[in-house]
């Protein structure tokens, strides 16, 4: 590994969220803000509790996984469709390093970043509502995989795209909604009959299950099942890139 | 001499079908200057696209250093730096970083002293902390020139780099493409501006449909092919060349009122003076007399006629 371009790549990515802290840093504290108003305070008010936990707290990883998701998605696909919309791509292909160097450091970057909002967002979260979080280490674990498998994805989807549409495309109209019906603002187990068999066909359905357990001991599904979703995903991920890179797909002649 | 890049039988042919490289096969000396010449989409930045890693060649095999630009591509690319043909550069960022950036991702660790220096001899060492997009069209040029030499390469491709830049700057990049000469980088240039090889290269390669035409010494080609011509403007318009002078190269153009002798700057007598003792013994009154070298524009014109008309 050339750690050195690894850590210049990484840099460089991160210099660009760092110029731009504040406006990093301000929309998610709003947007959670708006969440806890509209889902905590006036929907939230009617259904009160969930399998023991109060809505406004049992919303808490949902949204936290809705934001990181959508941010590692985001600034992995912009990190690296950025240089190929304005041609400095021929940098990194014609520099000494490998696909995996080039994957470390924007996906690296863009895992941190997401990790950063995901963490504002906990904070912001626990001055609305009393939060308790009975296992730090998964619940670290699980927030830590998805900033990074969904910045694999993220990365795949900035290479993928050929138009600033497309590259909003795939997050609009497919991780959206799967985020949204995955269970981030309600449990599964609300659902009527065949729509929960239906919602474990959705994938964000056992991130969410997982990172809430970490939170309050509730899951939809099993732990282990959770695990092991996620980390499937990761390797379907890195098996795409991989290819990627093998073929030159997309980006090199 | 030893070869810095060995280009055999380099072939690539894109996806669509199209052949962009027809076998070229080429070595390059350390511490040259060679100009490839050739019109647009003749595969000059295919062939330099190929060598710095950009595109795969189908066929065929690169070395850079004795490394194979494919297998040992590690080896092979971090002796390259390259100068792009477009102004591929990120418009919010400052030059310092984008110019550190480079470094890094070729793997060299942090100089900035190095750094400096270069920035410095390119004159932008007071722009370096202002932002690409805040920087003239010729200082983007030179920040694309910072960071292709930014890894201390051995081999420097240039990739049209007075394309739409001012007689000025073009100065500019000459003296900067002779003191790396100097300093012992190897360094390719492609061009469509004859006066460009003409000015600054050691030799002289030309590729017109993805084929090498010929690669030859820029001096020994001047004297082979270039010839000059003595334009002799007449008081009084001539019908034929007269008999007197007719043991002389002569012809007639612009309606019998000029006179065109032309010689090789390379023979031994040039004959020009036995010219003009015979022209004033016949009673021809001169009104102007110019001289024209042949330039490479010339020979280049005529190569690419000659393969277009066989091609045909």
């Amino acid at each position: 590994m050339n750690w050195t371009a690894v850590g210049a790549i990484y840099r460089f990515e991160m210099s660009r969220f760092f110029r731009t802290l504040l406006q990093s840093f301000i929309s998610p504290v709003i947007s959670t803000s708006l969440y806890f108003v509209v889902f905590g305070a006036a929907i939230g008010s009617r259904i009160d509790e969930v399998e023991g936990v109060s809505y406004g707290a049992f919303i808490v990883p949902g949204l936290v996984m809705l934001s990181v998701i959508t941010q590692a998605i985001s600034n992995a696909s912009f990190g690296i469709y950025f240089p190929k919309f304005i041609g400095t791509i021929y940098e990194l292909l014609s520099a000494p390093i490998n696909f995996l160097e080039i994957v470390a450091g924007y996906v690296g970057a863009a895992a941190t970043k997401a990790l950063f909002i995901g963490i504002v967002i906990l904070i912001t979260a626990s001055l609305f509502v009393p939060m308790r979080i009975e296992h730090p280490f998964a619940m670290l674990a699980f927030l830590l995989l998805t900033c990074l498998s969904f910045a694999l994805l993220g990365f795949i989807l900035g290479i993928w795209a050929s138009n600033f549409e497309q590259l909003q495309l795939v997050p609009l109209l497919v991780v959206t909604p799967l985020v949204f019906l995955g269970g981030s603002f309600y449990s599964i187990s609300m659902l009527p009959g065949i729509w929960q068999k239906i919602a474990l066909a959705n994938p964000v359905v056992y991130l969410i299950s997982g990172f809430r357990w970490s939170f309050y001991g509730l899951a939809d599904v099993p732990i282990a099942v959770s695990l092991l979703a996620i980390a499937a995903f990761t390797g379907i991920c890195l098996a795409v890139i991989w290819w990627i890179f093998r073929t030159g797909w997309r980006i090199r002649d | 001499m030893t070869a810095m890049v060995e280009i055999s039988d380099a072939r690539k042919v894109y996806d669509g079908g199209f052949e962009a490289l027809k076998g070229v096969s080429l070595s390059i000396e350390k511490g040259e200057i060679l100009a490839l010449l050739g019109p647009n989409g003749a595969g000059k930045t295919t062939l330099i696209s190929c060598i710095c890693g950009i595109a795969v060649p189908t066929g065929g095999q690169i070395r850079v250093g004795g490394h194979d630009v494919v297998r040992d591509f590690r080896k092979a690319r971090s002796l390259v730096g390259l100068v792009p043909q477009e102004v591929n550069l990120e418009p919010f960022e400052k030059v310092w970083n984008t110019v550190r950036f480079t470094r890094g991702v070729f793997g060299r660790p942090r100089d900035d002293a190095h750094l400096e220096d270069i920035l410095r001899r390119l004159s932008l060492w007071e722009k370096r902390y202002a932002k690409i997009n805040e920087l003239s069209g010729g200082m983007k040029r030179r920040v694309l020139i910072a960071k292709a030499l930014s890894h201390d390469p051995e081999v420097l491709f240039l990739d049209e780099p007075t394309a739409g830049v001012d007689v000025e700057l073009r100065r500019d990049m000459w003296r900067i493409v002779a003191d790396l000469k100097a300093a012992g980088t190897t360094i390719i240039l492609t061009t469509h501006y004859i006066e460009e090889a003409e000015a600054i290269a050691d030799r002289i390669g030309v590729i017109s449909r993805g084929s090498l035409m010929l690669v030859e010494e820029k001096d020994a080609l001047m004297t082979r092919l270039g010839r000059k011509e003595l334009r002799i403007e007449l008081q009084e318009p001539l019908d034929a060349v007269p008999p007197q002078l007719s043991e002389f190269d002569l012809s007639l153009e612009e309606d019998g009122r000029v006179l065109v002798y032309s010689y090789d700057t390379g023979a031994e007598r040039t004959g020009i003076g036995r010219l003009m003792t015979r022209m004033t013994e016949a009673d021809i009154v001169l009104r102007d007399v110019r001289t024209r070298q042949n330039s490479l524009e010339d020979i280049f014109v005529d190569l690419v006629h000659d393969t277009g008309t066989d091609a045909a």
